[in-house]
């Protein structure tokens, strides 16, 4: 599977070569992250990449397997709440002593709105934990974050009780 | 609580076999609409046609909201052709127009199809026409006769003939969701999925020609855009910045995607040269910024900002990026969409006072007269057909999200209920060739 992913990965960046020359950094990935979904006339079947999100919370470091892991916000706000720091000042403990560990901070929205103002919303929640994190001595290359928006909420239903359990972002510990 | 939650997860298993086909469902017309009977088209093939045009183009002008379309069942004769119609009974079952027609096999699955509109009043034809086609494109050609009867009557050019591009997206449950990008005509017949993912597929937006669509989707687990090519289902990735990569929108010209970075730390609107692969920062501003949509003329773009507090939209000039601000009534006006002609804007828009609704609402840009044209609440992703007529828009019925659609007047309302699961950004064609 592995080595069939690799001359998948190889072929692509050939036909796509010009996708690299469109940006240095980003685009590093790009032809790794479309393997296997080219071409077919029924367009792409793509597989998403599960695992890739980071552990669950069974498989957290012991270090911090107590702590909180989703940090809930207020309507249309993006500010860390005070019942949150406890937690996150010990998660970025965690991180400051242990530099080859890394988190994915997940940003959600709630439903109301619309769904890319929601994706820019839910990425301000995720930077402000992230810049908590920074503060309280974790280092950026640590933290990545990443908005879903409205796309993926905790629960269903449409009232206020739904959309607090919604408006929130996740933190993961990236697998070792 | 936890138990309903998995009653619904079941539920939206068992429902996820069926395709999410739409129907069109309306629920609010016209004062008058106009009487029209469409008439079976004849046929003396040995075989049935697998389609009945007069039922497709019958349905057509009844969705449309402007015609009120006789029944089968209440008609005394089916005429074929001028010399079968005996006016006074059409006039007589309060008829304005009629519309009879034929269809002949030309060897094959060949057809010709005529069709003949006739006045009832004036007893005189008014339209008519032979077509070619096959029996594999008969809904076409039923569309296509929608249009022509439709803007004969109307004086609008019809839309029946466009495609709607839509994401469903079903919750599975244990954080396990399936999304696809569907793509349907305007009747929401002959869906087909054009992209299925575990991950998110949002903001479906199409190339000017019709033959391609942007979109986002996060299936290597970070938000790309992708350009897909529809006839062939090749599709590229053409943007992946660390951050948002969002809201792509196709400029008049077709070459270049407007989209939202947030790759230099917040959510600002770029321009990106699709051939030169040359990228152009447009807004800076430490708010958010979003969801760009092209003015018709290409001079300029308007989007979403929360700089002044609340979301509302702006309209920044390309040629000396100067920005002002569209929209001011409301608390909340984001997404929005011009109609071809550029003067209305339609918008999700949220009144001012607590506990106020999300609706559709459209601006004249002329007058700056701002009416709210939904009565419904969450409701999002406004997209304008082409002849600017109706506005198709994402909302919430029941537990479900469903498509609906209110004409720019608000006189004409339809729901496109889904067989299954939440269906949601429409995106409606330009006219296709």
């Amino acid at each position: 599977m592995r080595a069939l992913n690799v001359t998948k990965v190889a072929a692509l960046a050939l036909t796509f070569a010009w996708v690299a020359g469109c940006s240095s950094t980003s685009t590093q990935t790009d032809s790794a992250d479309m393997g296997g979904s080219m071409g077919s006339d029924s367009g792409a079947m793509t597989s998403g990449s599960a695992g890739m999100g980071g552990l669950s919370g069974s498989e957290l470091p012991a270090e911090v397997a107590n702590l909180q892991t989703v940090f809930y916000f207020d309507f249309d706000q993006s500010s860390v709440k005070g019942e949150s720091f406890a937690d996150l000042e010990a998660h970025a403990r965690y991180l400051a002593s242990n530099p080859q560990a890394s988190v994915r901070l997940e940003g959600h929205a709630d439903e109301r709105g619309t769904r890319e103002y929601n994706i820019a919303l839910g990425e301000r929640r995720g930077n402000a934990v992230a810049r908590f994190l920074m503060v309280n001595g974790s280092n950026a290359g640590q933290v990545e974050v990443i908005s879903y928006g409205e796309e993926k909420p905790a629960v269903m239903g449409h009232g206020s009780d739904s959309w607090a359990q919604n408006r929130r972002v996740e933190l993961k510990y990236a697998g070792r | 609580m936890k138990q309903r939650l998995l009653a619904c997860c079941v539920l939206m298993l068992l429902a996820f076999g069926a395709r999410a086909e739409l129907v069109i469902e309306v629920t609010q017309g016209v004062d008058a609409p106009t009487p029209i009977a469409v008439v079976p088209f004849g046929w003396s093939g040995a075989t049935p046609l697998p389609e009945d045009l007069a039922e497709i183009v019958s349905t057509d002008l009844y969705r449309s909201g402007f015609f009120s379309a006789m029944k089968r069942g209440d008609m005394l004769s089916f005429p074929q052709q001028q010399a079968q119609v005996f006016f006074r009974d059409w006039r007589v079952s309060g008829q304005n127009y009629l519309l009879i027609g034929r269809v002949t096999s030309t060897g094959g699955e060949q057809l010709q199809v005529t069709y003949e509109l006739y006045d009832v009043l004036k007893e005189t034809r008014v339209l008519g026409e032979q077509i070619s086609g096959s029996t594999r494109n008969m809904r076409d050609i039923a569309h296509y006769i929608s249009d022509a009867v439709f803007e004969k009557l109307t004086g609008l050019r019809g839309a029946f003939s466009t495609r709607i591009a839509y994401v469903t997206a079903q919750n599975q449950g244990g954080g396990r969701h399936r999304f696809s990008l569907q793509l349907a005509d305007a009747d929401g017949a002959r869906a087909r999925t054009i992209l299925e993912s575990r991950e998110p597929i949002m903001s479906p937006s199409w190339s000017k020609d019709g033959s391609k669509l942007a979109y986002v989707s996060f299936e290597s687990s970070r938000p790309g855009i992708y350009v897909q090519h529809l006839a062939t289902g090749k599709r590229e990735k053409i943007q992946s910045f660390a951050g948002l990569n969002g809201a792509p929108a196709w400029a008049p010209d077709g070459q270049r995607l407007a989209l939202t970075l947030s790759k230099d730390g917040n959510p600002e609107i770029y321009t990106l040269d699709l051939a030169r692969r040359q990228l152009t920062r447009v807004t800076h501003h430490y708010g958010i910024d979003t969801e760009p949509t092209w003015a018709p003329d290409g001079q300029s773009i308007l989007f979403t900002s929360d700089r002044g507090g609340q979301p509302q939209i702006y309209r920044v000039y390309l040629a000396d990026r100067r920005i002002e601000r569209v929209t001011f009534e409301g608390n909340y006006n984001s997404s929005g969409k011009l109609t071809q002609d550029g003067r209305f804007l339609a918008m999700v828009h949220r009144s001012a006072g607590a506990g106020a609704a999300f609706n559709i609402a459209v601006q004249d840009l002329k007058t700056g007269r701002l009416d709210i044209l939904t009565q419904t609440s969450l409701d999002e992703s406004p997209t304008i057909a082409p002849n600017g007529s109706v506005v198709l828009y994402a909302t919430q019925q029941g537990n479900n999200g469903v498509l609906a659609a209110v004409s720019l007047d608000g006189r004409v309302r339809f729901r496109m209920p889904s067989s299954s699961g939440d269906v949601r950004e429409p995106a409606w064609s330009p006219y296709l060739q």
